[in-house]
């Protein structure tokens, strides 16, 4: 089996041609994973919604957090920083820290934006946990774009859509625990990690970085100890060629 | 809301979070990587929601998320590993953290 993983931007330029194929490739499987994440989202969305207006957020500004920030982790953590009275800037500092993730994350899939300055700008606010494991689980360029771009998009309306139906409906939207939802988030990503896990060396360095994440967790604040499981990558630097290659779409 | 959210709040927040996102496309373009650093690059965003996975399954605010949340992701850990569609992997996770919870496991 001859699987190439890199990503380069050389192999990703975004052609018209690549661009017209991009949503044939959008099989109906595809289509169907991204429908029940984002149906899960939408709760979520809902979930802070109602959360926040019940803080005293007005709807609108509910609404506007979600559009312009797009990033739930960050949000909810937001709003419960400024609730238990931390303060803006302490707030602030606190999501921004959970947000810096997606600059690596952005290194990773640059190839995925391509070229184009409209594809990287409206793209890279379509970043988040997500859409990025969507597109490193995909094999060949074409399907990494198109499953980065079905999940951004999908993602944004129903956290959008969810966060509006929740600040109007406040406390009337069940919790997402009731549902599970909250276990269905990791098992998600986790799903979507599986293949590039099956490659012993990206297996070895995910198992150190979590593990690391998880001993620190108690210690540090939110968003840092998911940045030190970077220190995972430590088992493999060493090796010169690895005989396989690490996770993500192949050229 | 001790200090309440105002809209400049989320607009420093939506500003800091976009160039985040942006950083990461405009460094790889600027910086000619050798191929070895693209390959570490790549294995770093798995680190990364590996750990994701690790602290959302596990912790809730820094602290153990109860025993309801870990069950379902490890049961969909087991059906992921055995190539069960995605779609399956999630329900499962979710319906054993809810079914659990039900029982009333917290």
């Amino acid at each position: 089996m001859v699987i190439s993983f890199d990503l380069t931007n050389e192999a990703y330029r975004v052609h018209d041609e690549a661009m017209r194929s991009m949503w044939r490739t959008l099989d109906v499987r595809l289509l169907r994973d991204v429908g029940a994440l984002a149906a899960a989202v939408l709760v979520v969305g809902a979930s802070f919604g109602a959360i926040a207006v019940a803080e005293g957020v007005p709807v609108w500004l509910v609404v506007a957090m979600s559009t312009l920030v797009f990033a739930g982790g960050a949000q909810f953590l937001a709003i419960g920083v400024l609730g238990s009275g931390g303060g803006a800037a302490a707030a602030l500092v606190a999501a921004l820290v959970l947000n810096i993730r997606h600059l690596p994350f952005g290194m990773t899939i640059a190839g995925v934006l391509g070229d184009r300055w409209p594809s990287r700008l409206v793209g890279s606010h379509l970043m988040v946990d997500e859409s990025v494991a969507f597109a490193i689980a995909q094999r060949d360029p074409a399907r990494a774009r198109a499953a980065y771009w079905a999940c951004g998009v999908a993602l944004f309306v129903a956290w959008n859509v969810g966060s509006l139906a929740g600040g109007f409906a406040g406390q009337a939207i069940g919790e997402p625990e009731a549902f599970g939802l909250d276990a269905a988030f990791p098992a998600g990503l986790l799903a979507l990690l599986v293949p590039a896990l099956r490659e012993p060396s990206a297996g070895l360095v995910a198992l150190v970085g979590a593990a690391v994440a998880l001993v620190t967790v108690p210690v540090l604040p939110a968003g840092l100890p998911v940045l030190l499981a970077l220190t995972g990558l430590v088992v493999v630097l060493g090796r010169r060629q690895p005989a396989e290659r690490p996770p993500g779409p192949s050229r | 809301m001790t200090e309440p959210l105002t809209l400049w709040f989320v607009l420093a927040l939506a500003a800091g979070t976009y160039l985040l996102r942006l950083a990461g496309p405009l460094l790889r373009d600027r910086l000619q990587l050798p191929p070895r650093a693209g390959q570490l690059i790549s294995l770093a965003a798995v680190a990364l929601l590996a750990a994701m996975v690790a602290t959302q399954a596990v912790t809730d605010g820094g602290s153990f998320a109860g025993w309801a949340r870990p069950a379902g992701v490890a049961v969909g850990a087991v059906l992921a590993w055995r190539r069960l569609p995605f779609v399956v992997v999630v329900v499962v996770a979710a319906a054993t953290a809810a079914g659990l919870r039900m029982l009333g496991v917290p």
